[in-house]
């Protein structure tokens, strides 16, 4: 299993190759259309992240010591995001993920899904990831 | 006047900037409009000469702020051709001036009194009465809207009766861009001996209000949308209703005496602007206006109508395309989405090719419910646009639908 700074850099070398935006974000919604879905089951109000303008359900199970996450968006570039986001963290250690910095967001251009005002819930995407391992991670404690 | 939109242009420096290395094209209007330069003049010139407080100072420089300000209150006063200057109130922006009125409406108000506001509003026109209503015990009752968008006006007529209080409805839905028809509504809740409150804020950047003749009791707006700078709006009461009215807030300005046993208030308008004004915004708002009407209305309406219609006919030709909001009587605000696919995709990519547009549920949730969506995208055209950027516009959405499917 990679680490997750070792999938950060995998991910940046990828979308270091493309040229330019439309690119960028062709590979993302591609991303996206080939993002595990969550269980239906788990598509409920309680697993939302709520953005102001696309939904987006998380849920989060461990399994050795390591937490899995699945997850939705009605959006398709967010869930190219989420996809990215679950390439880094799902299958790893709670208190590695709790470590994890995001600087790669910056490295791979798109920083602007970072801003307040995007209001796509990336920010709140990230921290409910975190919070997560946070709660997996006081269970192995 | 002639109508030449190249030198129109030619006023708005932001027009000229780049997004993400394109030309920017700007649809976002009914969001904001943007500022020309005759009026960004105005508040360089007024930082640069004459920034001072008002009312008060008996130096130069107050007595020129103070004119200007005043000024700008009769520049208002005429456009919308309101009785007295007193009756135009400076306020933050529209959402400040409809809670002046819920906050002061809520003195008046008892158990058993009815507010009716309908089904087009922003959440700024829903939120302050829904707080009313619990501070009351006063009820709200909604004037449901037809799949064109437009409000059903026989079940408004159900719903006045004795206990009707207060009538809200927007000039212009800001999702939609429906014209609603206020004179009858107006009307008919006068029948009852109900005040109205129309919120301008959609409607004064594509047309010009009378409020004597539309007999309307409150009537609002925001400056932004209508070339003016943000944080500066009015309120238009009628001398009798502002009256009635107690202040919405203390402090200087809006007081004529003041010991600790009793303060008497001013008199209008500064009973209802307490404390430094946003001097420099006012002046701002009365060149906004001189702008606007220097190019005239009427001029204005038949332009932005005749973007309105070659949007819409462009747009009708790509495939799955559904326009929300279809009235015959609509200004120029086309809201739509593109089969199942997400509005905040389509504006994420419109936005990598320089194109400006609002997405998602523009703050009025109750209408996305109404059509079963999550949100839509929302083009809005100015004076100042083109049908030039309207094929920009088509051409950048036909690549993100591809991009998309």
């Amino acid at each position: 299993m990679m680490t997750i700074a070792e999938l950060q850099n995998e991910i940046i070398d990828e979308f270091s190759m493309f040229e330019d935006w439309e690119e960028r974000y062709q590979y993302m919604i591609d991303l996206g259309k080939t993002l595990p879905l969550i269980d239906e089951i788990y598509k409920t109000d309680d697993h939302i992240i709520k953005g102001c303008q696309s939904k987006v359900w998380v849920h989060a199970e461990m399994e050795n010591d390591k937490v899995n996450f699945t997850a939705d968006s009605d959006a398709i570039i967010t869930k190219g995001i989420i996809a990215i986001l679950i390439r880094v963290f799902s299958g790893q250690h709670p208190k590695d993920i709790i470590d994890a910095d995001t600087d790669f967001i910056d490295k791979i251009s798109l920083k602007e899904h970072l801003s307040p005002t995007r209001a796509n819930g990336l920010v709140s995407m990230i921290k409910q990831l975190k919070m997560y391992a946070i709660a997996y991670q006081t269970q192995l404690n | 006047m002639i109508f030449d939109v190249k030198s129109i242009r030619e006023d708005f420096p932001i027009l000229y900037r780049k997004v993400n290395g394109k030309p920017l094209v700007y649809l976002d209007n009914a969001a904001t409009s943007q500022t020309p330069q005759q009026v960004i003049d105005v508040i360089v010139d007024y930082y640069s000469k004459y920034n001072a407080n008002i009312h008060r100072g008996v130096h130069t420089l107050s007595q020129e702020a103070t004119d200007a300000y005043e000024n700008a209150r009769r520049t208002i006063q005429s456009h919308f051709n309101a009785k007295h200057p007193h009756e135009i109130i400076f306020t933050s922006g529209t959402t400040h001036s409809i809670n002046m009125i819920a906050n002061g409406f809520a003195s008046l108000l008892k158990k058993g009194d009815e507010i009716i506001v309908s089904a087009l509003e922003h959440h700024s026109n829903i939120v302050p009465w829904q707080m009313l209503c619990e501070k009351t015990g006063a009820t709200l009752k909604v004037i449901p809207m037809n799949s064109e968008g437009e409000l059903i006006i026989s079940e408004y007529d159900m719903l006045l009766n004795e206990n009707t209080k207060l009538v809200f409805v927007n000039h212009i839905s800001n999702a939609l861009g429906t014209i609603n028809p206020i004179e009858n509504i107006i009307t008919k809740a006068h029948d009852v001996g109900a005040a109205v409150l129309i919120d301008g804020a959609q409607a004064c950047p594509h047309l010009k209000p009378d409020v004597q003749k539309l007999n309307v009791d409150f009537y609002v707006c925001s400056a932004h949308k209508i070339c003016g700078p943000t944080g500066i709006g009015m309120l238009y009461g009628k001398e009798e209703w502002l009256q009635k009215l107690p202040p919405y807030q203390g402090g200087g300005e809006m007081i004529a005496e003041v010991s600790f046993d009793k303060t008497t208030y001013a008199d209008l308008p500064h009973k209802f602007e307490a404390g430094t004004p946003n001097v420099c915004g006012g002046i701002a708002f009365g060149a906004a206006i001189d702008y606007m009407n220097t190019i005239g209305f009427e001029t204005i309406a038949q332009y932005e109508g005749e973007l309105l219609e070659y949007a819409t006919t462009e747009l009708l030709y790509i495939d799955g395309l559904k326009i929300y909001g279809t009235s015959a009587n609509k200004t120029s605000v086309i809201s739509f989405n593109v089969g199942n696919i997400h509005p905040y995709d389509l504006g994420t990519l419109l936005d990598k090719m320089g194109i400006a547009v609002r997405t998602g549920h523009h703050c009025a949730q109750p209408i996305m419910d109404f059509y079963k969506i999550p949100g839509t995208v929302r083009a809005s055209f100015m004076f100042y646009n083109t049908k030039e950027e309207i094929d920009l516009f088509i051409s950048a959405l036909k690549k993100s639908i591809m991009m998309l499917s």
